[in-house]
């Protein structure tokens, strides 16, 4: 493998919280993500996959440095990241750019297309003329489906599917090495989503990019990822390759999940066991002891409670953090 | 989608179609919208004939008639086409040279409340925490000083002079503004084309010239068209108590006062600044009506 464009160290993204009363303030830190490593190799998807308040966007979020990072390594082509000042963080940005999950909202409503598009050349490259960003802003909406007679249309006369070509022009035309799509896709129609999947595997093949593809929908990130990383409270559960985890998946939160995904078929819908985990999602505030996910764990034992499960090999590119992952 | 399509072959068709910026789609938007561009003709006519008009009249606004010192009505051929105040001076000259103190003071005094108050409002609601703290604690500071004892000291210090006017009544004005623009700007500042903006490589002046102001201007627009009536009579308070323009200088606000006083022996005195002063603050509400729809692409 050659060297990960991206490379992740136990990455902490702790917020305060104020908890006191009113004049003796508390702060209590809410642990969105907490440990988090990984690595991403040149051309590679990578699938984040979680429920709601499982810190998926906001790793998004830390790894492009738009969120102070508590502690831990976001290491991008060899250079550390956090501790880089705003300037370098900003060259940075250059070669790593997101599509955000609301198309409408991350598109500035009085700003034309044209010029949503062209905002993030006009900032690294003040040089340009007017032609030439005109004439790449031409090609790339072309490239991604728009017309390019649609320059001069405001946000709001865009369907959702547009606006997110839109948001995804503009992450691309810088022409980035990585590209974090944070829920590209789940405010879509589902057959928007399908189009809008498939431009964004057309496009890192043209482009190579990388990505980090943020999603709660299994079957999106099982048709884009290379690997997949499931995420619980912001801690990792389980790291494999996709045909690895979906075929065979070790972690009984992945377990849990995958028996959640409906099967079009009704009589094979039935039939088919689904693990129902009790409660609700804990506080991030005050996490579980040990394992996080053990007060759900329908396997859990003392064990659980007491040590946390360190990232254990259950096959070659399949890793796992569960104490009882052989059971 | 394909209703979209339909709706432009042709300009889809013609590749090389110009950008075009908000500027020039809210400049057209508003030469669409007649009360606006009507508007737009009675100020200019306004402005012009009060910075040419003293020119071409035979009486000057400090003349006194000393053959009729007294209120003479509208008369062709003493020249006084309006007639003349209670001491003889000619009242469409006075009028006349009335509108450019208050044009000057309401568009300079409201330019510096404009300036000031949303560069510190948008700088205050973007960058938030202590830089917020200080600049929002030193606008209460400002509302807390009586606006007559500011004005006195600023004469104090610098002597009169018109231009502290401006920079008098304007330092007051941006209070009220930045307030306004600063909790637009909060509203804002946690929208995700923010976020987009700066994972995009803005820096911060950036953002806040090109996605924060344009995104406020709606409501400052309609903010500045209260103001200017505003900041016109404040000036005639400011010379009523001698802080403001002298006589025989004058201004719409003094005319009023004066004309006000002598409603019942000679109401044109009254009348005439009065029917000035209110076409243009009714073609300032049509205007800015018209740009803040024009400054909004929603609203086409």
């Amino acid at each position: 493998m050659t060297a990960p464009l991206l490379s992740i160290r136990d990455l902490k993204v702790h917020f305060p919280v104020r908890t006191g009363r009113v004049i003796v303030a508390k702060y209590q830190s809410l642990r969105a993500v907490d440990g988090v490593s990984f690595d991403l190799a040149p051309g590679e998807t990578l699938g984040i996959v979680g429920e709601s308040g499982c810190g998926k966007t906001t790793l998004g979020r830390a790894v492009l440095q738009l969120l102070p990072v508590t502690s831990g390594a976001v290491t991008w082509l060899g250079r550390e990241m956090t501790s880089l000042d705003a300037a370098a963080v900003k060259a940075a940005r250059e070669n790593m750019q997101i599509v955000f999950q609301d198309p409408l909202a991350s598109l500035d409503p009085r700003m034309t297309a044209g010029d949503i598009i062209a905002e993030p050349l006009r900032n690294y490259h003040p040089e340009l003329s007017r032609a030439e960003i005109a004439r790449r802003v031409g090609e790339l909406m072309e490239q991604v489906g728009l017309l390019p007679g649609m320059v001069n249309r405001y946000p709001h006369e865009f369907s959702g599917g547009q606006c997110q070509r839109i948001g995804i022009a503009r992450a691309m035309i810088l022409k980035p090495k990585l590209v974090i799509c944070d829920e590209p896709v789940s405010a879509l129609d589902v057959s928007v989503r399908a189009q809008v999947i498939n431009l964004l595997k057309d496009l890192q093949k043209t482009f190579g990019l990388s990505m980090l593809f943020i999603s709660h929908d299994l079957a999106v990130v099982r048709h884009i990822s290379d690997r997949v990383l499931v995420l619980y409270l912001g801690k990792v559960m389980e790291l494999a390759t996709r045909e690895s985890l979906y075929q065979a998946p070790r972690h009984p939160y992945t377990q849990a999940l995958m028996s959640a995904v409906p099967i079009p078929d009704p009589a094979k819908e039935r039939a088919k066991p689904r693990i129902i985990l009790a409660g609700d999602l804990p506080s991030p505030l005050n996490p579980p002891s040990g394992c996080v996910f053990r007060t759900r764990c329908p396997n859990a034992t003392a064990v659980c409670a007491e040590k946390e499960p360190v990232r254990e090999s259950s096959a070659p590119g399949h890793d796992v953090w569960c104490h009882h992952w052989r059971e | 989608m394909s209703e979209i399509n339909m709706a432009v072959p042709d300009q889809a068709i013609s590749d090389a179609v110009e950008g075009r910026s908000l500027w020039q789609d809210a400049w057209r938007r508003l030469m669409r919208n007649k009360a606006a561009v009507a508007s737009l003709v009675v100020l200019g006519l306004i402005a012009l004939v009060s910075v040419f008009g003293p020119y071409a009249l035979a009486w000057s606004y400090d003349q006194i008639d000393w053959d009729h010192v007294e209120a003479v009505p509208p008369s062709w051929a003493l020249k006084h086409y309006l007639g003349t105040d209670s001491v003889g001076r000619d009242l469409l000259a006075r009028t006349l040279f009335g509108g450019r103190v208050s044009l000057t003071v309401g568009l300079l005094a409201t330019s510096v409340a404009l300036l000031i108050g949303v560069t510190v409002g948008a700088i205050a609601g973007y960058l938030g925490g202590k830089v917020d703290q200080v600049l929002m604690r030193f606008v209460d500071l400002m509302y807390s000083v009586p606006l007559t004892f500011f004005v006195i000291i600023l004469m104090v210090l610098f002597g009169r002079n018109f231009i502290l006017m401006f920079l008098a009544i304007g330092s007051v004005e941006w209070l009220t503004m930045a307030r306004i623009v600063r909790g637009q700007t909060l509203t804002l500042k946690h929208r995700e084309f923010m976020e987009a903006a700066r994972a995009s490589g803005g820096s911060t002046a950036g953002i806040l010239l090109r996605h924060v102001v344009p995104n406020v201007l709606g409501v400052v627009i309609v903010y500045v068209t209260l103001t200017i009536p505003q900041v016109i009579l404040l000036e005639s308070f400011l010379s009523f108590l001698g802080l403001g323009v002298q006589e025989p200088m004058t201004s719409w606000g003094v005319l009023i006062n004066e004309g006000a006083a002598e409603l019942e022996i000679t109401p044109r005195t009254l009348i005439v600044p009065a029917v000035f002063m209110t076409a243009t603050l009714f073609c300032l509400n049509f205007l800015g009506d018209g740009l803040r729809d024009a400054l909004d692409p929603k609203d086409r």
